[in-house]
């Protein structure tokens, strides 16, 4: 696919892949060879009819084809730009397993099918059935609960979002960086299901306006879903960690993202732009991080991860992307503490070496130090991107709702049904820090279950 | 949206406004605060609650021109509305029949404070309030403060009104006299509350400090607000505002609040020259 050049778009916040064009989404297109039994499908979490749409664009209506997808997927141009592919729909293609090369590159034509529909939008909606007087309230804005809201309204239920903070979106706004996954894409889908009904509530703290317990008993929500999300940053607590210029990934996207500090002084915001920045961690939002450090003028971004590039757990085209843009790797590298100056800024990373040893539970090697052998980073800007755990602030104000020993909500991953009557829950509230498209497909899945529960097929 | 129905200047570059936020006004409680963003490319502030009316659904909110949210606030006119209003947010204050509670604030601290010594006040105690300014023209909610207070004692650092010095001589006085009191909660500048921990500490009077770290979210998903507390990291948004003061690791607050002094100056002063089209002020303010 088409991409914006490393180094100059390094410089800018601009979308990195540009996206098929039509010859080339026909073209790729025509090397899918329609198997009878699609295992594409068994990959995707949202169990998109990927044959039919494929086949739709080989015949060259991308508009059909892009209905056909959001017959499951109500957020295309999303997924279609963030879903790991390659570990699912692209990962079981038969194109792949037979050794004859590529697999079809199934994500890039849902979103230029998706792109494509929107471009030529003619405001037109899918045709929805009766009202049927049910009603569900939706915790979160984020990718699982607007798949839920997309789901039950097409059915005829009717569905009211509330969202904490002043943007719909949820991580796809704080979090995934413009030149990722722009912020107008997830505008439009956002106004696409509002045109289908889909009320939404910004600025709304459930919780603290009214608990899930009200939304039930007060607003009469059949149902409710929570979607929260995975929400609060851990540190590694080291010493040092709260000298200025430390950030969580979420304070530091947040900035970047959400509150356009990008824009500085034009937006109201200030993040701080780093002359030498260590991220810690080496997932997506570590590589996020990084990258989002150069665009704001970084000369130099180190990712300080403990393992080696083999056991990154971020996406190997995010790693790839961040490699040509510039970012380093200091690999097999632990920071034992942030030093900070008498300003209280931090000035540098006091690091810990590694070797890999003997595979832990997770079977990638575990990292032990090298006795003796610690090195020092110099850096003004540190930004931890170690992960996140759960939100309390739901689950502790919600009656009867069980919650497991790292807080999140114990839900069936099937329904996505918690221990409490009429609360459904899915997402990364339930499995932990996970990507975009599972917690989607969670939003699905709790969608037909309260479908079932209502008797509406 | 959140129509400001009544607004005025209540001291020099301080400004109190009434705005329509219906399901927060009913929400909130007493300690909680908000936070808001001006307009559409504006920085999410955190801003306590003064007061507010359930019945009618407002809120009152009283701030000092400080940043460019808050200057530019201070040109915002009746019938204008703040973009987003989001709250209440952190946790309420702790009320109960303590016995005697004294509430120290300085200068716009008293805005927080009231509502706290209000709810002191409606639960049984004996509230004595300390309140203090650098000057006359500063103090704020005088007349607020005396319908909730029990005594009110009113200072000047330059003597132009009340007792001619600092809120703490004042405390030091009430222990000196052996005063007898159960409860301090202490509101204002970080500087004012430091003092006020290092003299209520000494006499072992328990004190609550309610803390104002840089916000971005406030519901606990950004970090930005981490305080130190009894030597653990805490997030001043959701496990505060208010913590136990003697615990409090004030020097690091201050450092803090000092992260984005420079970028902070440069958004100002680019407010300050550019004029923002509303007839009832000067851009920028009068400060």
């Amino acid at each position: 696919m088409p991409e914006q050049d490393p180094i100059q778009r390094a410089q800018n916040f601009y979308e990195v892949a540009l996206g098929y064009d039509n010859d080339l989404a026909l073209l790729e297109a025509s090397r899918c060879l329609h198997c009878k039994k699609p295992y594409c499908m068994k990959g995707c979490p949202v169990e998109v009819d990927i044959p039919d749409f494929v086949e739709m664009v080989k015949a060259g209506d991308f508009i059909s084809a892009a209905w056909k997808v959001k017959e499951k997927n109500s957020l295309p141009r999303i997924a279609g730009r963030v879903c790991p592919q390659e570990s699912q729909c692209e990962a079981t293609c038969v194109l792949n397993k037979k050794g004859k090369g590529e697999p079809c590159a199934i994500g890039r034509l849902e979103r230029f099918v998706a792109d494509y529909a929107a471009k030529h939008d003619t405001g037109e909606i899918p045709q929805l059935p009766k009202p049927t007087g049910l009603k569900v309230g939706v915790v979160g804005s984020g990718p699982a609960g607007l798949t839920l809201a997309g789901a039950l309204i097409k059915k005829g239920v009717a569905v009211t979002v509330f969202e904490a903070l002043h943007e719909l979106g949820g991580v796809l706004v704080y979090g995934i960086p413009e030149f990722r996954l722009p912020k107008a894409i997830v505008r439009s889908e956002v106004d696409e299901l509002r045109k289908m009904g889909v009320e939404f509530k910004t600025n709304w703290v459930v919780g603290r306006i009214e608990t899930v317990d009200d939304l039930l008993e007060k607003r009469k929500f059949d149902s409710v879903f929570i979607g929260t999300g995975a929400g609060a940053p851990l540190f590694l607590r080291i010493p040092g960690e709260n000298l200025n210029g430390v950030y969580s990934a979420n304070e530091f996207l947040t900035r970047s993202n959400l509150m356009k500090a990008y824009l500085f002084p034009e937006a109201d915001t200030p993040v701080a732009k780093g002359r030498r920045v260590c991220v810690f961690g080496g997932g997506n939002v570590a590589m996020d991080s990084a990258r989002t450090a150069l665009r704001l003028g970084a000369e130099e971004v180190s990712i300080v991860y403990r393992r080696t590039m083999d056991e990154l757990p971020a996406r190997a085209e995010e790693v790839h992307h961040a490699v040509e843009e510039g970012v380093k790797f200091r690999l097999l590298s632990s920071p034992l503490e942030i030093v900070g100056n008498e300003a209280g800024w931090a000035v540098g990373v006091n690091c810990q070496k590694m070797e890999l040893g003997e595979p832990d539970d997770s079977g990638r090697r575990r990292p032990v130090p090298v006795p003796g052998e610690t090195f020092h980073i110099e850096c003004d800007t540190v930004i931890v991107a170690i992960g996140n755990a759960a939100n309390p602030l739901v689950p502790s104000t919600t009656k009867q709702l069980d919650v497991n020993k790292w807080g999140n909500i114990v839900a069936d991953l099937e329904t996505g049904k918690t221990s409490k009557a009429r609360v459904w829950a899915g997402g990364d509230i339930v499995t932990g820090a996970a990507t975009v498209i599972l917690a989607m497909g969670a939003g699905r899945k709790a969608a037909l279950s309260m479908l079932k529960e209502f008797s509406i097929d | 949206m959140f129509e400001i129905l009544e607004k005025d200047k209540i001291g020099p570059g301080v400004n109190r406004a009434v705005i329509s936020a219906p399901e927060i006004a009913r929400a909130h409680r007493p300690g909680q605060f908000v936070i808001l963003r001006a307009h559409a490319d504006g920085e999410r502030i955190p801003l306590t609650v003064a007061d507010k009316d359930p019945g009618k659904g407002t809120l009152t909110l009283i701030w000092q021109e400080v940043g460019t949210t808050t200057y530019y606030m201070g040109t915002m006119c009746v019938g204008e509305k703040l973009v987003d209003v989001c709250g209440p947010l952190g946790k309420p204050t702790h009320v109960e029949k303590f016995g005697t509670v004294v509430s120290v604030c300085g200068g716009i601290g008293a805005a927080p404070l009231y509502p706290i010594t209000k709810a002191m006040h409606d639960a049984g105690n004996h509230v004595i309030t300390i309140l203090g300014a650098r000057t006359e023209g500063l103090l704020i909610m005088t007349d607020d403060m005396k319908k909730v207070s029990d005594e009110l004692l009113i200072s000047t650092d330059d003597g132009s009104f009340g007792i001619h010095g600092f809120v703490t001589q004042v405390l030091q006085d009430l222990i000196d006299k052996k005063r007898k009191m159960d409860l301090c909660v202490a509101v204002g500048p970080v500087p004012m509350m430091r003092a006020v921990v290092n003299v209520t500490k000494k006499a072992n009077l328990p004190t609550v400090v309610s803390l104002n770290p840089i916000m971005v979210d406030g519901t606990g998903m950004c970090g930005a607000c981490r305080v130190e507390v009894g030597g653990k990291t805490m997030f001043g948004c959701v496990d505060g505002p208010e913590f136990n003061g003697f615990d409090v690791d004030f020097e690091l607050l201050t450092k803090r609040l000092a992260m984005y002094k420079g970028p902070e100056l440069i958004s100002l002063n680019r407010f300050k020259e550019t004029p923002r089209g509303c007839e009832c002020t000067f851009p920028g303010g009068a400060a």
